[in-house]
């Protein structure tokens, strides 16, 4: 009976092979080979010449995840003491905005942070530009706060927070209170039942949220291009030109992504050790 | 007193989260009715770029490719999902893990690295394709191939399918897993065929998983801009690449306006789901207590 039943994967699997398997073959191939055919391993001594994207996307994508995992973790953690309607009610919340398309919601904060945007109205009206100008001697019509770095690591955090709570969350409300009760029994108090218990706990949580919002992040190319304004160029910039953008090379892009791979079998590695449960723990 | 204050100050950090994630999506809606063509400054109440919108046909078209062909991506990989998953789930351990691990690649790579390798995969295959319909249509003058295929709707629609399969099946796994084995044993013993077993046992069970991997299926059709702007070519163009493309440029405030539209639609979806799952749990408790 079993044996039949696993006939039904047949399909997938072939599916799985052309359509998974075969492309990032292809991505391997093109990453060692010449313009013209033949092994080399060029593309990777070219990338040398971009370590400053590197280390810039590097840099942007740790300060967007620490930032969401601050913000994500507590946001769970009461999340899980509130009750069932209320938890409800929250993850639809957090949910809802992905069912805009994410391009749409960076676009609107483009007309929030731009010089004449919204936000340098607020700050207008309230005087805060005009307290700065007197406190430091300036002459600022505006601040600056689209086509800056800031603006980059504020639409990665808005747009990849739900996949850090997310995950943290589901860990959090499925642990087993009896443990926590044990804890308080035995006389901890709040703050050591959530070092000592909660937080070692959570962590399966915790990791696959920072990859989940890691590798969007340090790949990202549309935030970056639209709250960056093209000249914070990352990761993903880098590779879209190669592809589609004015600086052909596919060998290159396909390099480059190879290299993103290697990051995130990195990342699955370290979420794997961890312990089990993370499977539940992607899918919330 | 104490706690009190202390989940005051919670509620209100996750007022502020809240805040944080909707401001965008208000400012959206709220210019949407705006009768000036800026994002910025507030020019009186109109209905004039929902007029407008209507006869926009770069953005209907746009709208129109992406329910088309999340809609479609949907429903073919729930389908296809939920037969992988009991594939899967009735396999040996020892060749399960390995494709489980092929299964979530597309889920846990960059978008753009599964974008790419795509794209590569289907200007490859359309050169060997190429060249083997200019073959074949020497040899022979009953059937004429096209030689020369590009990127379209049909790329776009398998890298949807792609992406959404994976999701589906991370959902339906674990119903499966939680569902008694001996019950499609005993099924069988009493008569069902396997395709009985299938329809009367294991569909009942695994349903809910079924539906909220639809859900997610077409939530992350509905969001991804990375992996269709690399695999649609030039003739398909969804909502997210019409937006980009226009952001080089100008954005027109139609685009507040579809936005609006979208959202509502959702936003009524949800409620309508929300309200009937509600009722639908009232209803079994109150049976419940009766018994």
């Amino acid at each position: 009976m079993k044996n039949k039943l696993s006939h039904f994967a047949i399909p997938y699997v072939i599916w799985m092979a052309l359509f998974v398997v075969v492309p990032i073959i292809m991505v391997v191939l093109y990453a060692f080979s010449a313009a013209g055919g033949g092994f080399t391993l060029a593309n990777f001594a070219r990338m040398g010449t971009y370590a400053v994207v590197f280390l810039r996307s590097f840099k942007l994508a740790l300060i967007a995840t620490a930032v969401c995992l601050l913000i994500g973790y507590p946001v769970s953690y009461m999340m899980s003491k509130e009750g069932p309607q209320f938890q409800r009610l929250a993850m639809v919340l957090i949910m809802l905005p992905m069912w805009m398309n994410f391009l749409l919601r960076t676009y609107s904060w483009m007309s929030i942070l731009e010089n004449n945007g919204l936000l340098n109205q607020l700050f207008q009206k309230i005087g805060l530009i005009a307290l700065y100008n007197q406190v430091f001697g300036t002459d600022l019509q505006y601040f600056r706060l689209i086509n800056t770095q800031g603006a980059v690591v504020l639409g990665m955090v808005y747009n990849y927070l739900p996949f850090m709570i997310l995950p943290i969350y589901s860990v959090i409300i499925k642990l087993d209170r009896s443990l926590i009760e044990a804890a308080r029994d035995l006389g901890a108090n709040t703050f050591n039942v959530f070092r000592r218990v909660i937080l070692p706990l959570s962590l399966p949580g915790v990791l696959s949220g920072i990859t989940m919002v890691f590798v969007p992040s340090v790949s990202t190319f549309a935030i970056s291009k639209m709250l960056g304004g093209g000249t914070e160029m990352m990761l993903g910039d880098l590779i879209e030109q190669q592809f589609l953008g004015g600086a052909y090379n596919p060998q290159l892009g396909a390099a480059i992504s190879l290299v993103m791979m290697v990051i995130v079998v990195v990342c699955m590695w370290v979420m794997n050790r961890f312990g089990e449960g993370e499977e539940q723990a992607v899918m919330m | 007193m104490k706690k009190k204050n202390n989940s005051l100050l919670n509620r209100l950090f996750m007022a502020l989260v809240f805040v944080f994630l909707y401001a965008p999506i208000v400012l959206l809606i709220v210019f949407s009715f705006n009768a000036g063509n800026s994002n910025t400054v507030w020019k009186g109440f109109s209905l004039d770029w929902y007029a407008k919108l209507l006869h926009n046909r770069l953005i209907m078209q746009s709208v129109y490719t992406t329910l088309l062909v999340s809609l479609l991506a949907t429903v073919i990989a729930t389908v296809a999902g939920t037969f992988a998953a009991i594939g899967f789930y009735a396999m040996r351990r020892k060749l399960r893990d390995p494709l489980m691990t092929i299964n979530n690649i597309p889920m846990m790579n960059a978008d753009i690295v599964t974008g790419v390798s795509l794209c590569l995969f289907f200007v490859a295959f359309f050169g060997l394709w190429g060249d083997f319909a200019s073959w074949f249509n020497g040899m022979q003058h009953l059937v004429r191939l096209p030689t020369r295929l590009t990127m379209g709707f049909g790329t776009l629609l398998i890298a949807h399918i792609c992406f959404n399969i994976p999701y589906v099946i991370l959902s339906v796994g674990p119903k499966l897993r939680q569902m008694d084995k001996n019950l499609v044993d005993a099924a069988m013993d009493l008569g069902c065929t396997w395709m009985q077993a299938f329809r009367k046992v294991i569909l009942p069970e695994i349903k809910p998983g079924i539906v909220s991997g639809a859900l997610t299926a077409f939530t992350m059709s509905i969001d991804d801009f990375v992996i269709s702007y690399f695999t649609a070519g030039s003739s398909a163009s969804t909502l997210a690449m019409t937006i980009y493309g226009m952001t080089k440029k100008r954005v027109t405030p139609e685009i507040n306006a579809i936005s609006t539209l979208l959202f509502v639609t959702v936003l009524v979806l949800l409620a309508i789901v929300n309200i009937r799952e509600a009722r639908q749990e009232r209803r079994r408790s109150a049976e419940l207590h009766r018994v």
